[in-house]
Parts: structure tokens; C-alpha cells; sequence
């Protein structure tokens, strides 16, 4: 139960800085996700974002930094196994599933739906 | 300036719709930390019924990711995501979003270079930036190791 209130707060949190973003810079929504994915590999490189993630769980994993995480993550395990090669192999596999579902969904949503006019 | 031009530029900066930033930001903190939470509820399902700690994680982002595209699908997302701004683009749930819509609506310029360009043109800088820092994160990683 806990986890799930810390879920809730962590990802609000996150949200929000994000929505602080929006509002008051003129950055565009990609550049916003560009900066939380990068922010989440550098703060995952540094030791800071595990401990968020062991405390709100998917509060930390499912934001854009979460993936981040998840790239720093999947790189650190393939140089410990692999060596430096393990540096191409790691960040793509980790995220794979995430990345591989979303271009899947796209083609199947596509063949299904059709484009509104705006 | 002119003076014209200066009350004008003033009276454009009164009448220019100002977004109620506190309002937004709870807004967003209510449907981003919702997204999250719907995460963690199906992180502790997934557990719950036995799967590996290596599967659920690939699977919970999976779950939001096929639920995001339905709701894209469906139109509703959109709707959503005019309510909640940033609560819906930083979940993973943005990021899937910005790869299914562009599908649906550049399905009608061709497979290849509509559709198959354009459910890019978010999802590539993101993969492109966060690839490129986990190899730099992943040479320093190897080097100290060395010592």
C-alpha cells in the first residue's frame, strides 16, 4: 500500500516539474522527454536515481527518466557481463520491450483507426 | 518604440491568456502520479501472480504503452492529455503517444515514408539522446571497473 502512495507522489512530482517546464520555458514537449531520458541515465550513472526507484517503484520506472534508468541499468549488467561491448548492447535491449510494443501498437493502430480531421 | 506600439505591446501582454500554472501543475501531478500509480498496481499484480522480477518490468511499461495506444486509437487520449499537460507526457504513456498518433495520422502519406518516417519524430530523439548518454554512461562504467 505503502508503495503505491509513494508511486502516486514520486510520479506527480515529476510530472509537475515538467508542467513547470512547459508553462514557463518555451521548451517543446520533445525536448522535455529528451532532457528526463538523458537526466535519468546521468542520475542513474551518478547513484542518485536508484534509491527514488526503491522507494516509489513505478513512481520513478514509468516517467521518461525511469527509462533513462532502465537504459543505465541495461548497460551497466551487459559491461559486467560482456566487457566494453556491453556499452552498445546494454541501453537498447533493457528498453526493448518498451520500445518494440510502441512501434507494434503503432502499426496495429493505424491499420484500425483512421486519421480525424483536426 | 513609438508610444503606440508600447501601450500596444502592453495591452497584448494583459490580454495574452496567462495559463493558471498552479492549476496545471495539480493537474498533472494528479494524472501523472495516476499513470504511475495504475504502474505500480500492475507491478504488484504481475508479481503477485508469479512472474519473474526480469518480466515485470519489461511488462509493466508494455501494459501502459498497449493501454496509451488504445486510448490514442479511440481518441480519447487526447482528451486526456489536453486535461493533465505534462502528467500525460512524461509517463511512458508520452512516449507512446508520440509514436502511435503520428502512425494514425500519416498513414494516408504511405507506409514507408509516412507512417514508417513519422512515428520517429519523437520517439528518435529520445531513443537517439538516451542511447547515445547510456554508451558514454557505459565506457566510463567499463573503465572503472579497470581499477
Amino acid at each position: 500500500m505503502k508503495e503505491i502512495l509513494y508511486a502516486f507522489l514520486i510520479g506527480g512530482v515529476l510530472c509537475t516539474v515538467a508542467q513547470i517546464l512547459v508553462d514557463t520555458t518555451k521548451l517543446t514537449p520533445a525536448r522535455i522527454l529528451v532532457a528526463y531520458v538523458v537526466s535519468g541515465v546521468l542520475l542513474t550513472a551518478i547513484g542518485l536515481y536508484e534509491p527514488i526507484v526503491k522507494l516509489a517503484g513505478a513512481g520513478a520506472t514509468v516517467p521518461l527518466t525511469g527509462f533513462g534508468y532502465t537504459l543505465a541499468k541495461g548497460v551497466e549488467k551487459a559491461v559486467e557481463e560482456r566487457g566494453l561491448i556491453g556499452a552498445l548492447t546494454g541501453g537498447l535491449t533493457a528498453t526493448a520491450a518498451g520500445i518494440t510494443t510502441s512501434l507494434a501498437m503503432a502499426v496495429g493502430a493505424a491499420l484500425i483507426s483512421r486519421s480525424k480531421p483536426k | 518604440m513609438s508610444v503606440q506600439k508600447a501601450a500596444y505591446l502592453k495591452y497584448v501582454e494583459k490580454s495574452a491568456k496567462k495559463s493558471p500554472l498552479v492549476l496545471d501543475c495539480a493537474k498533472a501531478f494528479f494524472v501523472g502520479g495516476s499513470i504511475c500509480m495504475i504502474g505500480q498496481l500492475l507491478r504488484n499484480l504481475y508479481t503477485g501472480i508469479g512472474l519473474s522480477e526480469e518480466t515485470v518490468k519489461a511488462l509493466v511499461p508494455s501494459s501502459i504503452v498497449v493501454m496509451t495506444a488504445i486510448l490514442t486509437a479511440i481518441g480519447l487520449f487526447d482528451q486526456l492529455a489536453k486535461f493533465g499537460g505534462a502528467g500525460t507526457l512524461v509517463p511512458i504513456s508520452g512516449f507512446a503517444n508520440a509514436v502511435v498518433a503520428p502512425a494514425i495520422d500519416n498513414k494516408a502519406e504511405g507506409w514507408v515514408l509516412g507512417l514508417g518516417a513519422k512515428i520517429f519524430i519523437i520517439a528518435g530523439p529520445v531513443i537517439l539522446y538516451g542511447t547515445l548518454a547510456s554508451v558514454i554512461y557505459g565506457v566510463v562504467y567499463w573503465v572503472m571497473g579497470l581499477f
